[in-house]
Order: C-alpha cells, then structure tokens, then sequence
C-alpha cells in the first residue's frame, strides 16, 4: 500500500515505517515559538531541568504578536525570551522585523520535505512549499528544543482538488474561506490535507501560504501541497539547499477525496463569530464597517498589499473608517515602500502598523469599539478576538478590505477592477 | 486494599461545539502574565460572564465537538486547571488543545456529551474510562488513550515524563 505525504515525511523523520494512527517520535527540522507561547515554553523548558537546546541552529524565537509591547507586563515577559535567546544563542527576532511565518519562510529556515513544529497554530502555512509543519504547545515545544524531537500521531489524509480557473477580483483567501464554509471549523479535525489540483498550480507561491495557512481553520493538522516549478524557484531564491519534494504514492490511501469546480466562485466573507459562518460578498454587502485592518501571517504578504493599493490608488478612505495596515515583514515593508504602495495607502488615509501581528490579536493597536464592524484580512474572527467582545469582524481578502475601506461599508471588490 | 483514587465528582457546565481559545482565555489577558490564578479569573469571560461565579472546584465542563479550536495557547488549558475545573469532557477535542492539555496534567475525557445537562452532577473514573451521570443512573464510556499517551497521564504531564524517563521513553 503507497503512502500519503504525511505518512512518508514521519516516516523519513521517525526512522521507520509510519502509517495513519501509528504513534511516532520523529527527529525535527525547525522548531521556533513567538511571544504568545514562548515565555511558557521556557519555563517549561527550566522546570524539566534542562540545560541546553539541542541545535540552536535549528530554532529560533519571534516577538511579533504584542509588538512593540503596550505595557511593562509584556515588555518583561519579552525580556525573559531575550535573556533566554541569548544564553542559548537562538536567533530571536525582535520587534519590527516581522509575523513569524513570513520570516520562517523569508529566511531560509525550512526547506521541503521538513517536519516542522511551532507554538503558533498557523505554523501549517508552510505546506504550501512542502513542508509538514504544524502548531503545538508551550511544553511541546519545550521538549522539542530541548530533545530535538516531538512524538506524533500520523493522521489520516483528506485530499482536496480545486478545478477551473479563479475569476478576476477572486483570490486565494476567497478559496480558503470558501472551503473553510464548506468543511466546517471540524472538516479535517485530526487530518492532514493534501491540497492540489490546477487551481492551485496557478496560483503563485504567496497566495498557496495563505490558503495553508487556513487550513488549521478546518481543525486541520496540516495543509501540505505537492511542489512544482514555482515552488522550486521561490526556494531557490532563498537557499542553497537542495530540493527534494515529497510527492504522495499513486496508491495512497486516503480518509476522502474531495473535488471543487471553483471556476463560478465570487468573493467570499466569514460573518461573525466563526470562521466556517462564510457567504458570497453579495449577501453582506451593505453592511457599514468602522474599522478596516489589512495585514496578518494570512493576508499581509507583497501581492496582498498590491492589490489594495491598485485598488485604493488616488482614492481616499471613507472618513468614517479606521484602516489599518500592517505588512508581514521588515522586507514586505521595504518593498511596498520602493514600489510605492505605502505612499498610496498613506495618502488614501491609511494607518501604517509596525510589521507584526498589528491589531489581529486583540492586544494592542487598534481594539475596535462596541457594536462596530471590522472587515479584515485575518483568519479568526472569533468574539473577542481583536479585544472587544462587543464588535463584529468579517473575515475576507485583501481586495474586499481596500474596497469597503473606500465605500465605508461591505463591498464587492470586483467593481473596482 | 490499596487503590489510587482516581474518580472525580462535581457538576456539568455545559457548553456548545467549537469552542475556541479565545473563548476559554481572551488574548487580552494571556499575552500579558505566567499568572495562571489571574487568568483563570478570566474563564470563559467573554460567552459566559458569570462562570466565574457560579462554578465550584471540582466542577466539569462539558463541551460538544471540537473543544479547544483556534489557537496553541496552553495558558487556555491551564486556565481551566487553575479554576480549579476537574475535567473537561467534550464529544471531541482540537488538536494542539488535546495535546496541551495533556501535556500540563488537565484530565480531558472524549466521549457522546449529548444527555449530559448543565447542572447534572457526574461521576468520573478516569482510570476505568467510565463517566456516571448521577441522577439517571447513565454510563457513559470514554474514549481509551493509546499507552504512549497514558504514560504522560500517569507522570503528570510532559515536564513530570521528561524528568522520569530522562527523555522520550521510545516503545
């Protein structure tokens, strides 16, 4: 019987034969925490008596959730990461060089084929170049930087295909939130899924992370995709490794095999409170928004922040929203910047955040007021989840955040196309 | 006859499906302290204002499918734990929550919540896998662990494994 792509990366990392339910410790390849999860993962790590990291090499330590800190609470739990990184000579990232899982991909921290852990659960964005990689705990990750290993459950694997061809003003956060609505927040609970099909071989590399990245939304361990030429030349354009991609067996055996026509897809938006609560544009629009928030390890990539600023391009923001931008990463930054798009967002009344998390966790920068209504590119909108449990977020692309940040309500983007 | 005591009586809370993380510890207070008695103060503030006060310690929540979805925060088990919760029983858990729970020493119990009510006072033996629902007589059978995993059960989370076997003990 043939393997699945989960089964063969545990299998290569367990040094044995790993098949669906089979409990394995497997070597890793990276494993990092972030502000959030990484105070608790060194105490962990202190009350097990360890002394050392297995590879600092191989770990590293980013402060992008609470960034820069709001208060001296968090200023001295980032403090304690610092201490700790130093000692035991991890790469820490500090305050304004970016989300985690757009550096983890920017630097060259893993490579195809790789069994990767982080505290975060979003860790799954890195399927899309081949990687298993998936989010754990504090104490997970304690004893995975302290023994280099962690122990698994092989999951079974669900294996989605979308065919056709997107339509134009529809992009890969419409897919994810689109499957997220057809699979529901427990779709894919426990399960690896292997997303491919000629969508997705269409799409560029920056638009698979997004859709990776929300399959945790579906309770999904993994959201991993086969490589191809882009996927090789986006890795060759960052290391020097060699790439090796993991392709599933022609007899894999899988929980389910499922198969979109997407070609008919229209912009898709998650209504409050729940990511799986998704309905096309046309059914909100309308709905008037006070705070608009573009950014986040799902949305806040380059090609994301050009797509707004075509569309918000010698346009003003309605006076009556509060638009938000934060870019991923210190390069993001920069290169949105060079090619202009800051300017454009500024002069359409734009708020510019420090690359970061910036208002998606409900810390700091930008907690929306009772009773409004926040559109956002993120990937939760969970009650609460920007720091009010009295707003409302709706969840959708790029696009749709620069299009109803300019009407000051739900807008279809495709009208400024 | 000597016998570890091992079964836990309290009374149901009962929740819905798919709750997440945040709902169980808002990121408004988990990013800001290792103070875990501060957080459980925060229990489910934000779908639930007053379970705070009406739950007693030793009392479970008793959740639908998919407890624990969203993000890999542990402060939200362990928030759970230092209320003083004695278990959390749910049709089925999120991933990384299950993992953390077990990993910090919270006893989660999978089985079918559904004639379990708010307010129902609930016999629980985690070693036998067995829940009581006292005032129908019901038994409700729990999804066993596999070994590996009642191994860190029985050490009391990771950190208390890590320390006994040195490492991973690798079957």
């Amino acid at each position: 019987m043939g393997k699945t792509i989960a089964e063969k990366i545990f299998s290569s990392h367990a040094g044995e034969d790993a098949r669906v339910g089979n409990i394995v410790v497997c070597d890793l390849d990276f494993a990092f925490a972030q502000d959030g999860t990484a105070p608790l993962a060194i105490k962990a790590f202190e009350r097990m008596g360890q002394k050392g990291v297995f590879d600092p090499e191989k770990i590293a330590f980013f402060i992008d959730h609470n960034a820069p800190s709001p208060n001296r609470d968090v200023s001295s739990l980032h403090r304690l990461m610092r201490d700790f990184a130093r000692k035991h000579r991890i790469r820490l990232y500090d305050v304004g060089e970016g989300i985690c899982h757009q550096l983890v991909v920017e630097e060259d921290w893993v490579g195809a084929g790789d069994l990767v852990v982080g505290a975060d659960s979003h860790t799954c964005t890195y399927g899309a170049l081949n990687v298993f990689s998936t989010g754990v705990g504090s104490t997970d990750l304690a004893t995975a930087i302290a023994s280099g290993k962690l122990w698994f459950r092989v999951p079974d694997t669900i294996k989605i295909s979308f065919k056709g061809k997107l339509s134009p003003g529809v992009y890969a956060k419409d897919l994810a939130l689109y499957l997220t609505g057809k699979l529901g927040a427990r779709g894919a609970l426990y399960k690896s899924v292997e997303l491919g099909g000629e969508v997705i071989k269409d799409l560029s590399i920056e638009a698979r992370f997004t859709l990776s990245n929300m399959i945790m939304e579906v309770g999904a361990k993994a959201g991993i995709m086969q490589g191809d030429e882009k996927t090789k030349k986006w890795l060759a354009e960052t290391s020097k490794r060699k790439v090796r991609f993991v392709k599933p067996d022609e007899d894999a055996r899988y929980d389910k095999v499922l198969e979109f026509d997407v070609s008919r897809l229209v912009p898709q938006v998650a209504r409050p409170h729940s990511v799986d609560n998704v309905v096309p544009v046309n059914e909100v629009k309308g709905t008037s928004i006070g705070e608009a928030f573009l950014g986040t390890c799902t949305n806040g990539r380059l090609e994301d922040l050009r797509i707004a600023g075509k569309i918000l391009k010698d346009k003003k923001i309605h006076p009556k929203v509060r638009f938000m931008v934060a870019p991923a990463s210190r390069r993001v930054y920069l290169d949105s910047m060079k090619e202009g798009i800051l300017e454009i967002f500024i002069e359409a009344g734009a708020v510019l955040l420090p690359p970061g998390c910036g208002c998606c966790v409900g810390t700091h920068q930008g907690v929306p007021s009772r009773g409004e209504n926040v559109i956002s590119s993120a990937n939760r909108n969970f009650k609460g989840r920007m720091g009010n449990p009295e707003a409302f977020i709706y969840l959708v692309s790029p696009a749709t955040v620069a299009a109803s940040a300019i009407r000051g309500k739900i807008t279809d983007p495709r009208r400024y196309l | 006859m000597k016998q570890k005591k091992k079964v836990l009586r309290g009374y149901a809370h009962k929740f819905g499906d798919n709750i997440n993380t945040d709902y169980i510890i808002s990121g408004r207070y988990k990013f800001k302290t290792l103070n875990f008695r501060e957080l459980a103060r925060h229990l489910l503030e934000d779908i639930d204002p007053d379970f705070n006060k009406r739950k007693a310690a030793g009392d479970f929540i008793v959740a639908g499918e998919n407890f624990g979805c969203g993000s890999s925060r542990e402060q939200a088990p362990l928030a759970i734990k230092y209320a003083g919760i004695g278990a959390v029983l749910a049709k089925s858990f999120a991933r990384i929550f299950y993992r953390n729970a077990i990993n910090i020493g919270l006893p989660i119990v999978r089985t079918n919540t559904e004639k379990i009510e708010s307010g129902d006072e609930l016999e629980i033996d985690l070693a036998l896998g067995e829940v009581h629902v006292i005032k129908n007589n019901l038994s409700l059978k729990a999804e066993p662990f596999p070994s590996f995993i009642l191994d860190i059960i029985e050490a009391g989370g990771l950190i208390e494994y890590f320390k006994k076997y040195g490492g991973w003990k690798i079957r």
